[in-house]
């Protein structure tokens, strides 16, 4: 699609295109089989500053602006989402410290990062995904620490993380007015890892339980202030659920790159399918959906760049990218037909990888919630 | 350590596609890539600056567009980039190209070592390298796959035939690199995004001192290319190994009878 991009924005796309191609692709299927954290890979990843993009050149990160990060993660995406997604959560963590911790918890959190360690974003319970505020892990003040117990599910990266940036109630009563973060390095006394989820897509991710166990954190590893946890997390998310617009948008371009691909081949009744139109139009829905995906995910990168507030935006580009990327990745499964089902070609991991975007950072019902919400405000 | 590293543009494809009329290369429609041996000739610099500090210079003689070919370099790990580019280098061939190279290093600075691929994705003549060597009256090294400095002298793995060898020369020398044992570096967003402002300095025929006009570009040249044509592709080779070396020579015999050759 002809989009204006900067000459920086175009080298480092072409440069991460060049890493998946030669690095991720080939090996992807194995690890998406046996549904292994391909850490060697990560690891190259996060030489080249990729697990960094959004982190300040001061701190040693790359520097970027969601624009030009939105650009990359399509890229990325577009190769392996497993592995976009492992390299962007550690950066929304840091997102909500930057914005809302101290000038010591930015440093930490940045410098890790930057080191290549992992930050986990640490906010579903297994009873309190959509509703943030049924949260039941707890913080308590004991002298100068907090004592924090309880759960956290589906937590990204959680096995892999040297730091959790863990969202903990006072008083289960207050609600979302009652959450807190804090960040909680690993290795404290009382944190461990549970279980890792077996799951059906995304499977070069990690996602797993945390548990906390009498954790204590001195007072200085509260981020921003008690009661605003919530209100953090949102902001952070508002960033992140662009960067989801922009895996999403890459999801459905490769489903569609590989449609146009097999179609122009593929001559079941001695032409190729391509040439029909019932084909045609398909793949003309998932052009139209992609470019508009993209601008959406583009423009609210371009206003949260400018500072300005993006709730709707960003939950406008999450929800229509992942919708879009669900409906191309199943078009492409039906153009490559019975191949499309097997895993030979590449497309049902396509679909299979789709299906969380609609789910993550904020159910896509969520989404609306938040867009009508904004709307009926306006 | 002060190293300079001779890089060349080449086209992108491993078959490199010739006009059948004029005889000459096909350049249209091919993206032109850094030598992919200059790329180990630039890591093994980059690792021995890495070891034992200093800087790595980049040096090519090409097009304008060439530039894009050092930057790239400059993102992998080089400190400087200088590109030579005049009508007067063109047509150059091994002789000229060598001979303008090691007259604009000689210009550059004293460098310890100066390492080269050991041969281009076009010319593949391999010659540039040694003659670099000739005219700077140097020791030379090729074939290097892997290389250190101990004791003033550089310590260079040799890729043979039949297995490796080991060679110490003295400083300063010329190294020609061959697929090395390891891979080149991927840039970081960092490196990309400061070699795309990296200045590249730019010389004429006429900035390079002491530069003789007739030595170089066509003139210079003792070798011109006649003509240049695709070879037909041959016939891939074919295994045959049975179970036994007497079942092995009765089915080779068998093939060759039905072929009518024997
Ligand atoms: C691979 C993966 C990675 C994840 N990574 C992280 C992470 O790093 N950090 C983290 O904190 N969380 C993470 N999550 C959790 C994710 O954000 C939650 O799963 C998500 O927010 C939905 O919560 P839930 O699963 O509890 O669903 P529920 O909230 O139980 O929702 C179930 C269904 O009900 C619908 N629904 C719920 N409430 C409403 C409503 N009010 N109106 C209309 N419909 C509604 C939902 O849309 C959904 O369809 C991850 C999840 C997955 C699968
Ligand atoms: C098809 C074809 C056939 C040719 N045949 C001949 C021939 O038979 N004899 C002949 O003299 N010339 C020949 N030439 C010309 C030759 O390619 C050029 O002279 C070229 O400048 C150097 O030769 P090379 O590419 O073979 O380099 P090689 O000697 O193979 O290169 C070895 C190394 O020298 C360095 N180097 C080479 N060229 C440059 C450069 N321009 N700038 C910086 N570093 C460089 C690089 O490190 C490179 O890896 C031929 C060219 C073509 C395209």
């Amino acid at each position: 699609m002809a989009i204006i991009l900067t000459e920086e924005q175009k080298e480092l796309k072409a440069l991460i295109k060049e890493f998946m191609e030669n690095e991720v692709i080939p090996y992807a299927q194995e690890y998406d089989e046996r549904g292994e954290f391909p850490e060697e890979i990560l690891k190259k990843a996060h030489e080249m500053g990729l697990g960094c993009m959004n982190i300040e050149e001061e701190f040693g990160g790359s520097g970027l602006d969601n624009e030009t990060m939105a650009v990359l993660i399509e890229e990325m995406a577009y190769g392996e989402a497993g592995v976009s997604t492992s390299l962007t959560v550690s950066g929304l963590a840091y997102e909500c410290v930057r914005d809302f911790g101290s000038q010591e918890q930015k440093k930490l959190i940045a410098e890790a990062i930057v080191a290549g360690k992992y930050v986990s974003f640490a906010l579903t319970e297994a009873d309190a995904g959509s509703n943030a505020g049924a949260a039941r892990c707890s913080y308590a003040l004991d002298g100068d620490e907090y004592v924090i117990n309880g759960s956290k599910a589906f937590i990204t990266n959680a096995s892999y993380a040297d730091y959790h940036l863990v969202f903990a109630t006072k008083d289960p009563a207050l609600g979302v007015r009652g959450l807190s973060a804090f960040i909680v390095a690993n290795d404290t006394p009382g944190v461990s890892r549970g279980k890792k989820e077996n799951k059906m897509g995304l499977r070069l991710s990690n996602t797993s339980d945390l548990h906390f166990d009498n954790v204590r954190v001195s007072k200085d590893m509260l981020v921003g202030k008690e009661g605003l946890g919530f209100k953090m997390a949102m902001t952070s998310l508002d960033v992140g659920r662009i960067l989801i617009g922009a895996a999403a948008t890459g999801i459905a371009q490769r489903a569609l790159d590989e449609s146009v691909k097999y179609a122009k081949q593929r001559s079941p009744f001695g032409q190729p399918i391509a040439t029909h139109q019932a084909v045609q139009f398909i793949i003309a829905d998932m052009a139209i959906e992609i470019e508009a995906a993209r601008l959406l995910t583009k423009n609210a990168a371009i206003l949260k760049d400018k500072g300005m507030r993006i709730s709707k935006e960003a939950a406008i580009a999450k929800s229509f990218s992942s919708d879009v990327a669900m409906k191309a990745t199943t078009d492409a499964v039906q153009i490559l037909g019975g191949y499309g089902y097997s895993k030979e070609y590449p497309v049902e991991k396509l679909m299979r990888d789709a299906k969380v975007y609609q789910i993550f950072e904020g159910t896509n019902q969520i989404q609306r919630i938040v867009i009508s919400g904004a709307v009926l405000k306006e | 350590m002060n190293i300079l590293v001779c890089v060349k543009q080449v086209p992108d494809t491993e078959e490199i596609k010739i006009d059948p009329i004029t005889g000459s290369l096909i350049r249209e429609g091919v993206a032109a890539i850094l030598n992919p041996l200059d790329a180990c000739a630039l890591e093994a610099a980059v690792r021995l600056k890495e070891a034992y500090g200093g800087k790595v210079t980049v040096l090519s003689m090409g097009p304008p567009q060439a530039k894009e070919a050092l930057k790239q370099c400059v993102a992998v790990g080089a400190d400087e980039a200088v590109l030579i580019t005049d009508r007067a280098f063109k047509d150059a061939d091994t002789l000229a190209t060598s001979y303008a190279l090691s007259m604009t290093a000689k210009q550059l600075g004293e460098f310890d070592v100066i390492v080269c691929g050991k041969h281009t994705l076009d010319g593949e003549t391999g010659q540039v390298g040694p003659q670099i060597a000739e005219h700077m009256d140097w020791s030379q090294v090729t074939h290097v796959m892997d290389m250190k400095v101990e004791e003033g002298k550089l310590v260079a793995v040799r890729e043979m035939e039949d297995g490796r060898e080991v060679v110490e020369a003295t400083l300063p020398c010329v190294a020609s690199v061959t697929k090395a044992s390891y891979t080149p570096r991927y840039p970081t967003i960092k490196s990309k995004l400061a070699a795309g402002k990296k200045e590249i300095l730019t010389l004429s025929a006429d900035e390079i001192k002491n530069l003789d006009k007739e030595r170089i570009g066509m003139s210079g040249s003792r070798t011109k290319v006649a003509k240049s044509f695709s070879a037909p592709t041959g016939q891939a080779g074919m295994v045959i190994q049975e179970e036994t070396g007497e079942a092995t020579g009765r089915k080779l015999a068998r093939i060759l009878h039905e072929a009518k050759l024997v």
